[in-house]
């Protein structure tokens, strides 16, 4: 019994970990290739989410989970063009304070436009209900949830992995100026980048807005852990992405089980833990520039 | 082409980063250079984090009415300024207060939701002399062991939630003989929740199958619903707060577990934010917008013109505590709060918006009045986002003291602090 029981608290932490991981890519796609740490990518998730909950009355549920992302994508290519790509050259201290301050200015603009209050908004009735294997309990909800996720996450590694697209922003990651030198300029790519990991992000806040409270601080909430993700995996690391954040779930889930006033602080914990083990992550890769 | 820099330290930009996230939200200084002939009311409460959508309501509602005491004539023939800021956490609330009495001259303060702030600030109204009426936080502690001269209470304490919401579960039911399984906030106010809840439970026979202090940052609590669904609980009890409520309603009706919901702590806002379908369970109020007293009805009819929704129980406290404060110092032609502190420890009677008219208690502060029991309309009954449940009568009853829900001289001694 406690053994089933633990076994489904690890394959609930695995759903919960996906929920991360949308925005945890997207945020070290962007660091990787433009060295960027982006602290408003909360801010799109959020501006996602409203999105859904003020286009669903008219476009329904589907519609406004392909519009919110491309809305949300045209967004980030209007800031990466005005904004991010005046930062790219220099001091990292200006990217951090320009994309907290971007942060900030969402999450408050939302509170005035939106109100403080949480908008009310549910699964549609389509996708609610629970699915039962054996003993085990799932949210039919969050199990389309994933599928979409991983669907998300294959596209995206095999459009990095396969494409020419994928070849020259893997390329400019280890190596910008030799890219350079091949007389590939970056920043079309860099700009697309931008559209994807934002598009991705408000794709979470899409999929995230019928189960948790949509109101102007969910974007700094899951933000934090995001970033806690791509530390653990490691910068630049695909793959490493994906497993931290299933892990980060894992051990939340377990946590949760075990001792549950600790179940925020063991993420950080796990954190401190992997960086002391492993300073690069558990697969950062080794690029030369930002050594 | 090297358009990226090529001197970026990894360690450097891991530990900016880390900071700017949690870096507290900086504090902005008030702009209140004002006439000398104002009569200034210092409004803090919290309008960012977890507690921010209620916050908003406290601040609508003191402006509305500052904006109708204003209309009426404001206090003693003066203006009345209300000067509104972001309490933010216990350090922030306190430095303000203080900022607010010292700096600003306001005659007294009126606010907060958290408890540890509410604590902070009453150190600064003693220290100062100043009057503090809190509107929104619950632990008994601040009318107990924490209790101050100058502070007063317009909000519930926990245990009158608490004695609410028990009488209406204990007529259904659920109490009884019952298996419980309690999800707690884990700060100061969720700790002294489940204290009383505790204590009501086993007054009544209830044994508690589990229980779990869930932090005030989590949103995700499909854990939880696991190991409530292991525990087969008979209810379940949410002495939860702020934007978790919202989160759980949510997530408990997308596992649909079959256990009956109740609540000993409550804020319509969050039930609205649940959206349709999502909420259920029998909660304990303050005050809720379907009150029928003639004043209460006036209040939502204001709020509404104006706002564009109903008011909720966060909103009717900072309304009513504000309109207190006017009409003790008119009465009193004077703002001088220890005079105030005196009024109000004689036994003034005020319309607090209910039926009953309220006073506070001399040897708490703590505003008589009566209380709700609420409980959410089947999904099918639900006709606009904001009608979604059903009031019992006031309680107490009619016939009843005003003060038999709230602690007795022996459950909970204040010993003013000179």
């Amino acid at each position: 019994m406690t053994l089933v029981f633990i076994l489904e608290q690890v394959l609930n932490g695995l759903l919960i970990g996906v929920q991360y991981l949308l925005i945890a890519l997207g945020l070290s796609l962007i660091f990787s290739l433009g060295g960027i740490v982006n602290l408003a990518h909360g801010a799109f998730y959020a501006i996602g989410a409203y999105l859904t909950v003020a286009l669903a009355p008219e476009i329904g549920f589907g519609g406004a989970l392909i519009a919110s992302p491309l809305a949300v994508g045209l967004l980030g290519l209007v800031i990466e063009r005005f904004l991010l790509r005046r930062f790219y050259r220099g001091d990292p201290a200006l990217g951090l304070l320009l994309t907290f301050g971007l942060a900030m200015v969402a999450e408050q603009a939302l509170r005035m436009v939106f109100g403080a209050a949480p908008l009310p908004f549910g699964i549609p009735p389509w996708l609610r209900g629970q699915v039962f294997i054996g003993d085990l309990i799932y949210s039919r909800y969050r199990l389309a949830i994933l599928a979409v996720a991983l669907a998300c996450v294959l596209g995206l590694w095999l459009l990095l992995k396969k494409t020419s697209f994928g070849r020259v922003v893997r390329a400019g990651v280890q190596n910008p100026d030799m890219v350079a030198a091949l007389g590939i300029s970056l920043r079309p790519y860099m700009s697309a980048v931008v559209v994807i990991a934002t598009g991705l992000a408000a794709l979470a806040g899409t999929m995230m807005a019928p189960v948790t409270g949509v109101q102007p601080a969910m974007g700094a909430e899951i933000l934090t852990f995001a970033f806690v993700v791509v530390v653990i995996g490691g910068l630049g690391s695909f793959w490493g992405v994906v497993l931290a954040a299933l892990i980060v779930g894992v051990v939340r889930g377990l946590t949760a089980y075990a001792y549950p006033p600790a179940t925020e602080a063991a993420v950080y914990g796990l954190m401190v833990l992997v960086l002391l083990l492993r300073p690069r992550g558990l697969f950062g890769e080794h690029i030369a520039r930002f050594e | 082409m090297s358009q990226f820099g090529d001197s970026i330290s990894r360690r450097s930009l891991l530990r900016a980063g880390g900071a700017a996230i949690l870096a507290p939200a900086l504090a902005a200084p008030a702009l209140a250079q004002g006439q000398g002939d104002v009569i200034r009311i210092g409004h803090l409460t919290p309008r960012t984090g977890f507690l921010g959508p209620l916050g908003e309501f406290a601040v609508q509602a003191a402006t509305l009415a500052v904006e109708e005491i204003n209309a009426a004539g404001g206090i003693n023939g003066r203006k009345v300024e209300l000067l509104s800021e972001d309490s933010v956490n216990p350090q922030t609330a306190s430095a303000k207060a203080e900022r607010m009495v010292q700096r600003d001259k306001v005659a007294c303060l009126v606010g907060e939701i958290n408890s540890a702030s509410a604590l902070a600030i009453s150190q600064v109204a003693m220290r100062e002399k100043t009057l503090f009426i809190n509107t929104g936080a619950n632990s008994d502690a601040l009318r107990g062991a924490d209790c101050k001269r100058y502070m007063f209470h317009v909000e519930a304490q926990n245990t009158m939630m608490v004695r609410a919401a028990g009488r209406a579960l204990l007529e259904k039911g659920l109490v009884k003989g019952k298996k419980v399984y309690a999800l707690t906030a884990d700060y100061a106010f969720g700790h002294d929740l489940l204290k009383q809840a505790k204590k009501f439970l086993a007054a009544n026979d209830a044994t508690i199958a589990g229980e779990d202090l869930i932090p005030t940052e989590l949103t995700d609590f499909s854990p939880f619903l696991l190991k409530i669904r292991q525990a087969r609980p008979d209810v379940v009890i949410c002495n939860l707060a702020g934007a978790q409520i919202t989160n759980f309603l949510k997530q408990y009706s997308e596992f649909g577990l079959p256990f009956p919901v109740a609540g000993f702590g409550f804020d319509t806002a969050l039930a609205w934010g649940a959206g349709p379908g999502n909420f259920l369970g029998t909660w304990p109020v303050i005050w809720h917008h379907m009150v029928e007293a003639p004043s209460a009805q006036k209040f939502v009819a204001a709020f509404k013109a104006k706002y564009k929704r109903p008011p909720e129980n966060q909103a009717w406290g900072d309304y009513t505590a504000t309109k207190i404060v006017a009409s003790a110092m008119n009465t009193l032609k004077s703002t001088d709060s220890t005079k105030i502190v005196e009024y109000l420890e004689g036994g003034a009677k005020f319309d607090i918006h209910k039926g009953r008219e309220g006073y506070f208690r001399p040897w708490d502060h703590e505003l008589m009045q009566e209380m709700y029991a609420i409980t959410a309309l089947p999904a099918d009954k639900v006709k606009n986002p904001y009608d979604i449940f059903s009031s019992t009568a006031p309680l107490p009853g009619p016939g009843d003291s005003l003060e038999v829900l709230a602690t007795t001289k022996d459950e909970n001694a204040c010993a003013f602090p000179a």
